[in-house]
């Protein structure tokens, strides 16, 4: 059975847990089923809190004045929305360090409905100095990058999708990836969209970036490796929060840009999340039409 | 009682523009002087000491008499007083850890510093410390439901390394008629007291549960 990057979550914080002492991991029930270890190492350092996601936050910052790295995780709405000035206060005001892991990305979990979907999860984080946001797109680069960024001493959000990318791309923190050269468009692909984003562009002239770290993101990689005054970035949530990005990297130089992603409003849909991605357009062919219609090709 | 305002009013009279949360501010004094004069243990000019006990301003309004206690405690100039809330100053309407000697936690939004003091409390129950933590909420700032999911996690973690200093003056819209039963119920010692009263508040703060975390309600007229 393939690796689900939340099941690659677990296994990668049992092992951090044993091999740093200042790590601990903080719950509010959602995943602490998956932990199945009876190590008293690991046991005593993971605090199932119940279902209070504020406090969870709050509890974790308490770990963070003492000395310890917080990890704490839950579904987008109950990481990020809810106790979303615990994050703000507790952690970024008081200039804490804390790793904040969600489960669920944007419509991961159609059938809950949008109580339970996160689209603006990054939209609602990148407002926040400092924030670092990774959406890795597998479970490797998950793992990858978590251990490369959990010690750097900043506030870091970690997107884990259902969906990810048949193969592995390679990805460093708080660095775009130059998949392949081309003249006619740059492409940044985020996370999971680069399959999709690849497939869509096969037969193109573009530049294709990979982009993993979304905050901080990598200006200079996109000023080095872009020929071309067309810009496209697609995102696996709201579409448009890397466009800030991408005009300051690109200050001074006239630019288009094309944003495709989650349509900035509220979803009312079930089924499955293949199903919304067809809605929308995030498929080869929909992602592929986007760019053709941009390019006018 | 009396001493106590007359030893520390040169200080207060310093810190003046925050009026309207006079009442906030004055009704904590007597439980952060007997606390800072008469019980916990910290180093002013070591503030981040491993050795110290631990205080969190939950509420983190009203901090006029906070800083005339850190001042006078020697944790920052007695100056610094005089700039309480000034462009050139440290000293703001909320308290700001990263500016204030003697700080342990940025509060100012209701409800943060409990739940913030409950990991301290499990942090340092983690680090076999013997230190201690002491939190002091409103009964205003008991509206917040955060409060009460930090009171059943500190009741649920045994947490009896940590002190809830509530006090009340009566400044909540919505009236708690027992409070102290609320805490109880939820697993903690609780004692209710007279906020003024230095020997109530000493012996309320010495005298602590070693299986529950306890709660001080300290009444205000």
């Amino acid at each position: 059975m393939q690796t689900m990057m939340r099941q690659q979550m677990v296994e990668t914080l049992e092992d951090m847990l044993l091999q740093d002492k200042r790590m601990v991991i903080i719950l509010a029930d959602i995943s602490d089923e998956l932990f199945h270890t009876q190590r008293q190492e690991v046991r005593e350092r993971l605090f199932n809190l119940g279902i209070m996601e504020q406090t969870m936050i709050s509890v974790g910052a308490g770990f963070a004045l003492e000395g310890f790295i917080p990890v704490m995780h839950s579904f987008v709405p109950f990481l990020v929305e809810r106790p979303f000035e615990q994050i703000k206060d507790d952690f970024c005001y008081q200039q804490l360090s804390g790793k904040f892991i969600s489960t669920g990305a944007s419509y991961d979990y159609s059938v809950e409905g949008m109580t339970h979907q996160g689209p603006g999860d990054v939209h609602i984080l990148h407002g926040l100095p400092n924030m670092q946001i990774v959406v890795p797109g597998t479970p490797a680069e998950f793992d990858a990058l978590f251990r490369e960024s959990y010690g750097n001493g900043a506030n870091t959000y970690y997107r884990l999708s259902l969906s990810k990318n048949p193969f592995e791309t390679p990805a460093q923190f708080g660095k775009l990836t130059v998949v392949r050269r081309g003249t006619q468009a740059t492409v940044i692909a985020v996370g999971p969209m680069l399959a999709p984003t690849l497939a869509a562009v096969e037969d193109m002239d573009v530049t294709m970036l990979y982009c993993t770290t979304v905050a901080p993101f990598d200006g200079e990689t996109l000023r080095e490796a872009g020929q071309s005054s067309n810009i496209i970035v697609v995102e696996p949530y709201y579409e448009g929060v890397l466009a800030r990005d991408i005009c300051a990297a690109m200050q001074h130089t006239p630019i288009r840009l094309e944003s495709i992603g989650v349509p900035y409003r509220i979803l009312e849909r079930y089924g499955t999340p293949q199903d919304h991605d067809a809605a929308i357009g995030l498929t080869p062919q929909g992602i592929r039409a986007r760019i053709a219609r941009f390019l006018q090709v | 009682m009396t001493d106590t305002r007359e030893h520390l009013r040169p200080l207060l009279r310093d810190l003046t523009g925050d009026e309207k949360h006079s009442a906030s501010a004055h009704s904590t004094l007597d439980v952060l002087w007997v606390l800072y004069d008469r019980v916990m243990r910290y180093d002013p000019r070591n503030p981040r000491s491993e050795q110290r006990d631990r205080f969190v301003l939950s509420k983190g309004h009203g901090p006029v008499a906070y800083y005339a206690i850190l001042a006078d405690k020697g944790f920052f100039p007695v100056a610094e007083l005089k700039k309480f809330r000034q462009w050139d100053g440290i000293l703001g309407a909320h308290p700001d850890r990263n500016q204030v000697p003697g700080v342990e936690t940025s509060t100012g939004s209701l409800g943060h510093g409990l739940p913030m003091a409950v990991g301290m409390a499990l942090a340092l129950r983690l680090k076999q410390s013997d230190r201690r933590v002491y939190a002091l909420i409103g009964d205003g700032e008991s509206n917040e439901g955060s409060i009460w999911e930090a009171i059943i996690q500190a009741g649920h973690q045994h947490l009896s390394n940590l002190t809830c200093i509530a006090i009340n003056n009566h400044s909540s819209s919505i009236e708690f008629a027992d409070l102290a039963a609320k805490f109880a119920a939820f697993g903690w010692a609780t004692t209710t007291i007279n906020g003024r009263d230095h020997n109530q508040i000493y012996n309320a703060l010495t005298h602590v549960d070693d299986q529950r975390p306890t709660a001080i309600i300290a009444e205000i007229e």
